[in-house]
């Protein structure tokens, strides 16, 4: 049989039976849909929270004090049990490093902010104004911390959006004089509101120069060393470079910790990754149902068709013709089945991201491709069984039963 | 000259301990373009004969010769190709695929055989004008006349132009009429050269035949070609 003949033969013997056929699609599109969705789910979590990670910052580099539990036994380690101090001259030595663009020394601690009689408590962080572009921050009004020695400290403060509202409600906060601790400082700069990310939440923060927090919280140490590279390419040569120039400020200890925002990227990638692939492991169980469903509706198509089978046969169809010819039927209904749920699944996925808009569920191109292909394999393996049954069919017994 | 020879076919069906003869020890010669009928008692073997004609069955025992090659010994493929090219099956229950057109019907053993559309197609429309169907191309055998559904497989079973045409009672769910105008039918193919053999329980269209054979037991008991008188 011509395989033009054996298409339009097996797509009319399937829409000859249309409840068993719609049957047969509907299980493989649900299969089909639920690895769609599935995935987009995992890959959407994926996304999410690697696109917070990102917004973090580009091409951070950050530096710890202490040392992480990994490394070895360093003997200069045993000598001293306490690690030095982080300090703001730590980071200004980083700025002279190759491939590094900008450098933020940070330093945090709490204390209360009041004006006009209203008082909250407030997470203070102390930088430098290369701080707000390193992290990404946006001004909606004033401008950030002034640009001069990072050892001044000038009574200035750059504020969050949840604490102007608090504290200004509708009115102006750049220029007005607030209290922060025992100090008296000007508002210069109010924070674009991102609301809850991950890490802290700059809505409910201050900024004020590294020195002024640094003199607020009586202490020299800083909480953290922000690197931004030049490039992607260059944050492990950052990271070795800083490593250098902090073990010979500290007297070749090597005290510190450098994590890169890459590393912990990685992390979570892959670890999210391995759930999109857990996610997509159990949907695609759905699909082997699916296929054995195929499989008993084509056995179910043979009984049915026995006596038209046996027929063939004495009108002079091989063997090969009719396993062909349910072979072709059970392709059909899963590819049908397949397009179908891969519609399903793609138009669940748009539901989802128009619903929860931050959250980008696509399914990502391996599981569409994986999930249309075990559909279309075991729906031809599942298909076989039946067919070789079909072609066996001894043509009297078949013809008899009619 | 011989178009069948059968010598010492026997057909054995086992059920359960007994052992049935369907076929027992027949020996049978049929020529190019005769018309035999068939007939004998329920049970005597008739559609196992015609079965084994067909190549549809395989004796346990014997040899059968079509058109002088012995075609006990080829293969299932090789055999369905002998009834896709020489021989048509005309049933008593019509066996039409309910979903398929008369037109679809009569060109299914074309395309079986993998004969282009096209030609198909001409074919086609020749028969259903040869058996008064041209107004029923289109119809599906739910929306024909018995006659009709009869006249749709005689169409179908000459479409490949076959040497030899065998029917299993082509009248038996049919009305006197109506089964007049079909063994006319099969008589006319008949007179065009086509070997005919009819299986039938009834006397007046065995008649008919140039040549009958009656069957007893799996054997014949009566051949008209070898009678006396
Ligand atoms: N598949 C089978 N299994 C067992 N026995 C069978 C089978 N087919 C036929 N027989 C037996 O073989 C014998 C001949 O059967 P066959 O169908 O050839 O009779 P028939 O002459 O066509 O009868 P009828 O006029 O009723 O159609 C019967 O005894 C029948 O029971
Ligand atoms: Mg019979």
């Amino acid at each position: 049989m011509r395989l033009a003949d054996t298409l339009r033969f097996a797509r009319d013997a399937a829409a000859g039976y249309p409840l068993r056929t719609a049957l047969s699609v509907l299980a493989m599109s649900i299969g089909v849909a639920a690895v769609v969705i599935l995935t987009a789910l995992g890959d959407g979590a994926r996304r999410y929270v690697v696109g917070q990670f990102a917004s973090i910052g580009t091409n951070l580099v950050i530096v710890l004090p202490g040392r992480s539990g990994t490394g070895g036994f360093n003997p200069a380690n045993a000598i001293t049990t306490t690690p030095r101090d982080l300090t703001i001259d730590d980071a200004a030595a980083l700025l002279r490093a190759a491939g590094v663009r900008r450098v933020a020394p940070l330093a945090v601690g709490t204390s209360e902010i009041s004006f006009g009689g209203r008082l909250r408590e407030v997470m203070v962080a102390g930088s430098v104004s290369d701080f707000l572009p390193i992290r990404n921050f946006e001004l909606v009004q004033g401008s950030g911390l002034p640009d001069d020695d990072w050892s001044r400290g000038a009574p200035v403060a750059v504020i969050g959006a949840t604490i102007r509202d608090e504290l200004f409600g509708g009115e102006p906060a750049v220029g007005k004089l607030v209290r922060v601790g025992d100090r008296r400082l000007r508002v210069v700069g109010v924070l674009k509101p991102v609301g809850q990310g991950l890490g802290l939440n700059t809505d409910e923060l201050v900024i004020v120069p590294v020195a002024l927090a640094q003199a607020m919280f009586n202490s020299n140490t800083l909480f953290r060393i922000l690197i931004e590279a030049t490039s992607r390419e260059a944050i492990p040569e950052v990271k070795e470079r800083a490593l250098e120039i902090l073990r010979q400020r500290h007297r070749g200890e090597e005290d510190v910790t450098v994590i890169t925002q890459d590393a912990i990227l990685a992390t979570f990638d892959k670890l999210l990754g391995t759930l999109t692939l857990g996610v997509a492991g159990i949907a695609a169980i759905s699909l082997a149902v699916a296929g054995i469903l195929v499989m008993n509706v084509m056995l179910v198509a043979v009984t049915q068709r026995t006596g038209e089978i046996g027929l063939l046969k004495a009108l002079g169809a091989p063997a090969r013709t009719i396993r062909l010819a349910f072979l072709t039927e059970a392709a059909m209904l899963s590819t049908v089945g397949a397009l179908l749920g891969y519609l399903l699944g793609e138009s669940g996925a748009f539901a989802l991201r128009q619903f929860f808009p931050v959250f980008p569920a696509y399914p990502p191109d391996w599981a569409v491709i994986a999930g249309l292909g075990t559909a279309l394999v075991t729906g031809l393996l599942f298909g076989v069984m039946p067919a070789r049954r079909a072609a066996r069919l001894d043509p009297v017994q078949a013809l008899m039963k009619h | 000259m011989a178009l069948i020879e059968l010598k010492g076919i026997e057909r054995v069906f086992q059920l359960g301990d007994a052992a049935v003869h369907a076929l027992a020890g027949l020996d049978l010669r049929i020529d190019n373009g005769e018309y035999v009928a068939v007939m004998g008692p329920s049970g005597s073997g008739k559609s196992t004969l015609l079965n084994l004609l067909g190549l549809l069955d395989r004796p346990n025992s014997g040899t059968y010769r079509l058109e002088g090659r012995d075609v006990t010994t080829l293969s299932a493929d090789e055999q369905a190709r002998v009834r896709s090219e020489r021989i048509g099956f005309v049933f008593q229950s019509f066996h039409l695929v309910p979903r398929l057109t008369a037109a679809e019907n009569i060109a299914l053993p074309m395309m079986l055989a993998g004969i282009p559309a096209r030609e198909r197609n001409a074919r086609v429309a020749r028969a259903l004008a040869g058996f008064g169907l041209e107004n029923r191309a289109d119809h599906r055998p739910d929306q024909l006349s018995g006659g009709q559904r009869q006249r749709v497989a005689i169409a179908r079973a000459t479409i490949m132009q076959p040497a030899l045409i065998l029917a299993d009672e082509p009248t038996g769910n049919l009305d006197r009429h109506t089964g007049d105008e079909v063994v006319n039918l099969l008589e006319s193919l008949n007179a065009g050269g086509v070997t005919l053999i009819v299986v039938t329980h009834d006397q007046a269209m065995g008649a008919r035949a140039r040549r009958r054979i009656v069957m007893e037991d799996g054997r014949i008991d009566h051949d008209s070609s070898h009678a006396p008188g």
